[in-house]
């Protein structure tokens, strides 16, 4: 007797909870969005750019009483998943996300190293992903599901060619970059073509390389000071550039260092000190002298968190604001997460004219890659990323 | 041959640190037939504990609570953090290693691993995942020779940690207790049943060993200045062959392996791509191997080898 109860009450228990859990899918109170971010490892101030901006855009949305998409208000949850910086964590945080949290969508990752492998995840089980800050070609490549709200290495390195070429009038090149890394390594080849393209055949008079986690790159530098170059060209991350532009100068190579979107991390300056000043990078956006809502933007990130946000904060705020917009664009959330995913995607790729913090992007349907304008930041004497020039497709 | 001597410079700085790191590999190889798989994160603990001290002697005076010379603090820093870094390899002797001094060798390897990220995730934890930058306690000066680059830090790294390396040979050769590291090496089954105390012996030798660690740390943070908890792992296990290829408990050896592993990565990187660094370097250390299995003054050993 005492066995069949307890076993009819077990068994109404686990109807009753299925009963409400279905209840709760029928109409969705709350909107998961995932966000894959290296709050450890490497890079770990990129990590804490992404999830500050992702917090403060959540604070902002919940705050105004949930999102509005149709006329009806949904409350946003936030999964975020650290990826170590590695791209086999950032793998199993995509699958996780998609298979267990059901989110609608993921933003992330950010470095290419990671963006480019947990992009495959997301195309294979048709969730929607934006990176904010993957700048490398096969990210979005063939994937309808991968998008992303900067520009490319492909634009990206024949714009450091040709603001060397006009502003400095230099001819001969050198370039240092990580050769088991997706993005330095995409970014030293595009710019070398460009390079040669303008300047003829070994123009580019060294291309050395290093492998991740280097601290020593005496070997690569006394090649580069020998070869004769102008400039050095060196798209590595922010930890890598402060050791890269004091060992050239300890070498007595004090020619010009010109770097890419990596640079522009917050840590950059207090690592790299006097090294860096004086120096040039492209990147997405620049700090010093916003105006509109990019400098509302950094005033509350600045007021919050104590530093000027990084190109990575922006990004990140204007893909969650990328979300949103296709999320309304969609006009319902029906519940049913394949459907809410396919519909999410479509609205993304006929995205036009999205008036971002970092400039206006337009999406064209086949492609997951915004067109939008690049700028050229100099490091002050202060050590301040100042505005230089723009340049845009 | 300028290229060429500029790099005979580099490399004696960047082996400076492998044979630093290795001798503390090597003295408690000798003693206790061990490898303390720990020892990189000792001297990336050492470089943190640098990094405190300098930034709070510069902080200090700079508020005027006291005024020390540049070159003064430095003296300090490398002094506290050789100290202090020494207690925290005494400490993970004493807790690691002793109770398993018995146990099989095999046990007492992975208690070095797991020590070490232990350290690694421990720092991780308190202190946070950002870089620290290592501070700039004697402002750097370039200066050429010809067309060869020094700074005065690089200068001063190589003739300290060589004037070290030679105190450390001096106290093994010509001290007591350097004579109980010795005999401990040449047969560690015997020589502790004539009395030499072994808790007393290794804590010296763990001692020693991290304090080396700390003074590569110091000049580590110095030449570069970033800092991070991870930094000590492809230090740790590129002194370890370093340790193993000089001899074991072997001084000489093990410095000349040091810089020789210095002088592999710096010129693999200048004849060819830096991708094959470790291809071609450490196919090299598998050929001398071949032919010196013992490393470069190691002597044979049978019985006493029990892992």
């Amino acid at each position: 007797m005492g066995k069949t109860f307890k076993f009819t009450l077990i068994s109404l228990i686990i109807i009753i909870a299925f009963l409400m859990s279905s209840c709760g899918q029928a109409t969705p109170q709350t909107i998961k969005i995932g966000v894959n971010a290296p709050l450890t490892g490497d890079i770990p101030k990129v990590g804490e750019g992404s999830k500050y901006a992702a917090e403060m855009w959540l604070e902002e949305v919940n705050g105004a009483g949930g999102l509005e998409i149709g006329g009806k208000k949904y409350q946003v949850e936030l999964v975020i998943e650290d990826n170590e910086s590695k791209a086999e964590s950032a793998v199993a945080a995509n699958t996780k996300m998609i298979t267990q949290d059901e989110v609608l969508i993921i933003i992330g990752p950010q470095a290419s190293k990671q963006a480019v492998p947990a992009g495959q995840v997301a195309n294979d089980n048709s969730t929607p992903m934006i990176s904010p800050w993957s700048t490398n070609p096969n990210t979005t490549l063939d994937r309808p599901w991968v998008f992303r709200a900067c520009f490319l290495d492909d634009f990206q390195g024949p714009a450091v060619a040709n603001f060397v070429t006009d502003e400095f009038g230099f001819t001969k090149a050198a370039v240092l970059y990580d050769i088991a890394s997706d993005y330095p390594k995409g970014l030293a080849e595009f710019f070398k073509s460009a390079w040669e393209g303008l300047h003829g055949a070994g123009s580019v008079v060294a291309y050395e390389s290093f492998t991740t986690k280097d601290t020593d790159f005496s070997a690569q530098l006394t090649k580069i000071r020998e070869s004769g170059a102008e400039f050095l060209f060196t798209p590595q991350y922010y930890n890598e550039v402060a050791l890269i532009a004091q060992q050239a100068h300890q070498l007595g190579f004090d020619s010009p260092i010109m770097g890419s979107d990596s640079w522009g991390s917050a840590e950059l300056v207090p690592l790299c000190g006097e090294d860096c000043y004086g120096q040039f990078f492209t990147t997405h956006y620049a700090a010093a002298g916003a105006t509109g809502a990019t400098k509302a933007f950094i005033d509350a990130y600045t007021e919050k968190h104590g530093y000027v946000p990084d190109d990575v904060a922006a990004l990140t705020w204007d893909a969650f604001n990328l979300a949103k917009q296709a999320m309304q664009d969609c006009g319902t959330i029906t519940g049913d997460i394949a459907a809410d995913r396919t519909c999410v995607k479509d609205a993304l790729s006929k995205v036009t004219g999205f008036e971002g913090i970092t400039g206006t992007m337009t999406f064209t349907p086949g492609s997951g890659d915004p067109s939008k304008c690049a700028v050229i930041v100099k490091i002050n004497d202060k050590g301040e990323f100042t505005f230089y020039k723009q340049s845009c497709p | 041959m300028d290229t060429f001597l500029q790099n005979v410079v580099n490399a004696l700085q960047w082996g400076s640190f492998y044979a630093l790191i290795a001798l503390g590999y090597s003295m408690v190889y000798g003693v206790l037939m061990l490898f303390n798989f720990a020892h990189g994160d000792i001297f990336m603990v050492g470089s943190y504990i640098g990094f405190f001290i300098a930034t709070g002697l510069i902080s200090l005076s700079a508020l005027g609570i006291i005024s020390l010379p540049g070159w003064a603090i430095l003296v300090l820093t490398i002094l506290l953090a050789m100290l202090l870094t020494s207690f925290v390899g005494v400490l993970v002797e004493r807790i690691g290693y002793r109770p398993l001094r018995d146990a099989p060798r095999a046990s007492a390897a992975i208690t070095g691993l797991m020590i070490g990220i232990i350290l690694e995730t421990g720092n991780l934890y308190l202190l946070g995942a950002s870089r620290r930058k290592f501070p700039e306690i004697i402002e750097t000066n370039i200066f050429k020779l010809g067309n060869v680059s020094l700074t005065n830090t690089k200068i001063f790294i190589v003739i300290i940690s060589l004037l070290i390396m030679i105190a450390l040979h001096q106290f093994i050769q010509h001290t007591k207790w350097g004579m109980a590291i010795r005999a401990m090496a040449y047969d560690f089954v015997v020589v502790p049943l004539m009395g030499v105390p072994v808790n007393a012996i290794a804590a010296l030798t763990f001692g020693l060993g991290s304090a080396l660690a700390a003074a590569a740390g110091v000049f580590y943070g110095m030449a570069y200045p970033v800092l991070d908890p991870y930094m000590g792992i492809e230090y740790g296990w590129k002194s370890f062959v370093a340790a193993i290829l000089g001899g074991r408990g072997s001084v000489i050896g093990t410095v000349i392996a040091g810089f020789l592993m210095g002088f592999l990565d710096i010129f693999v990187a200048t004849y060819f791509p830096s991708t094959m660094r470790n291809l071609i370097s450490f196919s090299i250390i598998l050929v001398i191997l071949t032919f010196r299995p013992h490393g470069f003054f190691g002597r044979a050993y049978s019985a006493q080898l029990r892992l």
